[in-house]
């Protein structure tokens, strides 16, 4: 299996000289293709800032991120964005839909922005759509739909441009455990089903129990690392619920 | 400390300023150079009967000022309302760390003092070069000499200027404090709006609506173009004007669902780049801005209309000034006054003098000589006499036209006789006008009349019926049209019929109406024109009025000065109140448009921000914006544009004699550019705002 993923000893500070905060402290690590990668970390453990690292949105100060044979770290301007568009999905906590746009539209944006045809568009958002159960509800807004299916529209929206990675950052934080779990079978579904790759980010136990494999952070470095395996979900649960003591933060407190 | 901190709010918030500095400083420059218009050097240069009328204009113009005010007054109620708006955060952080009411209005007081003066020496100093542009025009319009051109600053207008807008700044102030107050600490800090439901229209109820509205427009445009003969009273005025506002509110109201229900039907123009975002960012926008939409296109309307047509004005008076107006003076008297007759207005009997009567009979250069006019004043003098034949009627000219006349001119007075001239007659004024002369046989006529609407009349009936029969004899039209012509000088085209005939038709000497003198004076240079003119029309020590007045005889007459004076100053105060009202009224709407679309934008800043996480580049993005903020200045641009050409038109008919449409080019040409110019100021300034709005970090 080919890295889709790798990172590679980078380092992120903030502030200037006479007060500097070290945010990530050397982290690498390598994603393969079609892994499920949890990150789980404290507030302020600099995961987030890691996410937005690879994400593109922010810069690392030393090191280097190579997604898919292309190091990202050395991209500038409209490459940095057209990289984005093509090769990255992204789920957010809160959804991030456009509120004046159906679901449909919604999820016809990330490709209309990519320039891609307009016949092809129409087809490909009914086929995601099917994939993730929101056929029946694509003529609808936003604000007429659950928590639940707007994180689901916004998962299609990912994964309609077939990116390489999909980004997800706390993307059960603004659901209930009902919607989350059926977001997370989502995800287990793309994963498996569809060989997506997903890189999430969260603070929550039961919902990184879903992952293949779980990096933790604290203080912008790497603790503990957990793989999956051939565990049960409720055995991997229970793990990472001891390196979380290990950890000792108060891992539960809202960010 | 507190002033530090306005100075620094100031600073930063100076892009969220730009619209509001702007509107002051526009707001000030334009007061100023309209109120400094008397000190204005153009304004020494112009003669004296001329300053009169410049006086009469400057009143008026101060009265103006007024409402102005009251406009500029509300506007930057508005406008600084919105700034406080977008600073509730701020001012909920000041007083977490507490800071009282009192103090923040303290600060926004200071702030609205500071922007204040700064804007008022801006302004002003706009306002001074801007009124030396003026100085030119005013120039141009009253013919003044400009050969020498001085700097001028008016310290009136200066003092006046400063006065009303401190009061407006004043209400400002009291404004503030009172919204201020009313904020409650929990709504200022959670005064970021949040991404509202979005009220989404049946497109198909969308759809007819907008199809009721376009119907109801066009109805309206042909009732003041096509059908405007049906238009003669009031009320009838009211219905296309009612149907205009309807109209207009119905197709804001459903003309974002219309276009974006016809854009989704094709999927490539709907589904490429941000085309669907802006549509739907327009659709929903519009649906909460509807009347102000509307409000902004009819004050467009106004603007457009009123500037171009009030310019063409000027532009068709002066044209038609020279043609009309070919010699000094024209001096007329009624002849044969009867024994006793019934004053038209009063209805008393009046009954003449011996003397009155028998001056009657004679030309006027008898009326002149008699009475002690110096006849050297005058040169190129042509007598005729107007004759009117009792059964010779506008009826009878019309004949077997006058029940359709009738039915669409009914006011016309049908039983009048016609004004009848000896064609040898006219030709001797022709020469001396410069005009076409004319032959006739001794059976023929010739009907002259340049009112436009009268010479349709006329020659639809010469084309029905073109034989007279008068007094026993038959007289054939020599042409079955009406020639251009007249005998009277006025300030436009009003000639509605004059008739000449052959020489030897026998015109009865007791039918004689009128006679009539044309002359020009004995003068070369302009001054000894009004040296002359004075000794017709000034009535201290001038014995030979003082004359006439003791005789009671009454000799009437038009002099090329006072025609042109007369127009020019009434054009000009047109001109003038249009050209003030239109920009403020202007600079009103683009301002309104311009904060609702920056209050847009930073209600919309989450939505650009999730178009920024999903991918899109930041050329993307301002070209989203771009593509939105100049569909919404459009917009109501576009139909303010369509409802002015017929506004026009419909103006250009009222005005049936003083204007043609080629005449229009000038004046619209230069509307083009007063509203391309502030309106673009505004479009750039809401752009620029715009992106920085939308992208502050959250």
């Amino acid at each position: 299996m080919s890295h889709v993923l790798e990172v590679k000893n980078i380092e992120k500070y903030y502030g200037n000289k006479s007060n500097l905060t070290k945010a990530i402290a050397g982290i690498s690590f390598n994603v393969e293709e079609g892994e499920f990668v949890g990150i789980m970390g404290a507030s302020g453990s600099g995961k987030t800032t890691l996410l937005n690292c690879i994400s593109t949105i922010d810069r690392v100060t030393a090191g280097n991120i190579i997604i898919n044979h292309q190091d990202i770290t050395k991209l500038k301007g409209n490459k940095l964005n057209k990289f984005r568009r093509e090769e990255l999905g992204f789920i957010f906590q809160d959804f991030n839909l456009l509120d004046t746009l159906t679901a449909y539209e919604n999820i016809a944006l990330a490709l209309t922005i990519q320039k891609v045809n307009a016949h092809e568009i129409d087809k490909k958002v009914k086929e995601v759509a099917e994939k993730l159960e929101i056929s029946n509800i694509l003529n609808k807004y936003p604000y007429q739909i659950s928590g639940g299916q707007k994180q689901r529209v916004a998962s299609a929206r990912a994964i309609i441009t077939n990116p390489k990675m999909v980004l997800a950052d706390e993307p059960t934080g603004a659901l209930d455990s009902k919607s989350a779990r059926q977001l997370l079978e989502t995800f287990e579904h793309l994963n498996q089903n569809l060989g997506a790759t997903i890189l999430m980010v969260t603070h929550d136990a039961f919902t990184a129990s879903y992952a293949d494999r779980i990096i933790f952070i604290k203080d912008g470095k790497i603790f503990n690392e957990l793989v999956k395996g051939e565990d049960t979900r409720k055995q991997f649960f229970e793990k990472i619920i001891e390196v979380q003591t290990l950890l000792g933060g108060d891992l539960n407190d809202v960010i | 400390m507190l002033f530090k901190l306005s100075v620094k709010n100031m600073k930063k918030s100076f892009k969220d300023y730009a619209i509001y500095f702007l509107t002051l400083v526009l707001g000030v420059a334009i007061f100023y150079m309209f109120n400094s218009l008397d000190s204005q050097q153009a304004m020494l240069e112009v003669s004296e009967s001329t300053r009169d009328m410049i006086k009469l204009m400057i009143s008026m113009l101060g009265m103006v000022s007024v409402f102005i005010a009251i406009v500029l007054g509300f506007l930057i109620v508005y406008a600084n309302n919105f700034l406080v708006n977008r600073r509730k955060r701020e001012f909920g952080v000041y007083m977490t760390l507490g800071m009282g009411r009192r103090q923040i209005s303290k600060i926004i007081l200071i702030e609205t003092i500071l922007v204040g003066i700064i804007s008022l020496i801006v302004g002003i100093f706009i306002g001074v070069f801007g009124s030396q542009f003026m100085s030119i025009l005013v120039a141009k319009l009253f013919q003044a000499d400009m050969s020498e051109f001085t700097f001028v600053f008016s310290k009136d207008a200066c003092i006046k200027t400063c006065i009303y807008f401190a009061v407006m700044y004043l209400a400002v102030m009291i404004f503030n404090t009172l919204t201020i107050s009313r904020y409650k600490l929990i709504n200022l800090l959670t005064a970021v709006r949040k991404n509202e439901k979005v009220k989404i229209k049946n497109p198909i109820i969308s759809i007819i609506v907008f199809l009721i509205s376009a119907g109801l427009l066009g109805y309206a445009y042909y009732i003041v173009t096509g059908g405007i003969y049906e238009l003669n009273t009031e009320e009838k005025m009211l219905v296309p004007i009612l149907m205009g506002i309807v109209g207009t509110i119905g197709v804001f109201w459903s003309l974002s669902g219309f276009i974006l229900r016809m854009i989704q039907t094709s999927k490539k123009i709907y589904l490429k780049g941000t085309n669907m975002f802006v549509l739907r960012q327009l659709n929903n926008k519009i649906n909460t801005t509807v009347i102000s939409m509307s409000v902004i296109c009819l004050m467009l309307f106004m603007t457009i209309s009123v500037l171009s047509s009030s310019l063409s004005i000027q532009t068709t008076m002066d044209s038609e000034l020279q043609e009309m107006t070919p010699v000094d003076v024209n001096l007329y008297k009624t002849a044969n006054l009867p024994q006793s007759y019934e004053d038209s207005y009063t209805g008393q009997m009046i009954y003449p003098t011996e003397e009155q009567i028998e001056d009657s009979k004679q030309p006027v250069s008898y009326t002149l000589e008699t009475n002690g006019y110096d006849m050297n004043n005058l040169k190129d003098i042509v007598e005729i006499s107007v004759y009117t034949i009792p059964e010779w009627t506008l009826k009878y000219s019309l004949g077997t036209y006058y029940e359709q006349a009738k039915a669409q001119f009914s006011m016309l007075m049908y039983d009048l006789p016609e004004e009848i001239i000896k064609v040898s007659d006219y030709n001797k004024i022709a020469e001396l006008y410069g005009q076409e002369q004319y032959s006739l046989n001794e059976d023929e006529y010739i009907v002259l009349c340049d009112f436009d609407n009268m010479t349709e009349l006329r020659n639809q009936a010469l084309k029905q019926n073109s034989t007279v029969q008068i007094e026993g004899k038959t007289l054939h039209a020599k042409y079955n049209e009406c020639k251009s012509g007249f005998i009277e000088m006025s300030a436009s085209h009003v000639n509605t019929g004059i008739i000449l005939v052959p020489d030897n038709f026998e015109l009865k000497e007791e039918w004689k109406e009128e006679e009539f003198l044309a002359a020009n004076y004995n003068a070369k240079t302009d001054e000894e024109k009004e040296e002359i003119e004075k000794t017709l029309s000034e009535t201290n020590n001038n014995t030979f009025l003082e004359n006439l007045e003791q005789k009671g005889i009454e000799l009437e007459g038009m002099t090329k000065i006072s025609l042109i004076e007369a127009s020019k100053g009434l054009a000009t105060i047109i001109i003038f109140i249009a050209i003030y009202l239109g920009v403020i009224f202007l600079i009103a709407s683009s301002a309104i448009l311009a904060l609702k679309q920056l209050t847009e934008s930073s209600d919309n800043k989450q939505r650009y921000t999730i178009l920024r996480k999903i991918g899109c580049d930041e050329k993307m993005i301002n070209q989203a914006l771009f593509r939105q903020i100049f569909i919404f200045f459009m917009l109501p641009l576009a139909l303010a544009i369509i409802h002015s050409i017929f506004g026009i038109k419909f103006i250009l008919s009222m005005l049936a004699a003083l204007a043609s449409p080629s005449d229009l080019l000038p004046s619209v040409i230069a509307t083009a550019v007063i509203i391309g110019v502030i309106y673009g100021l505004y479009f750039l300034a809401t752009y620029i705002g715009s992106k920085n709005i939308i992208k502050e970090e959250e």
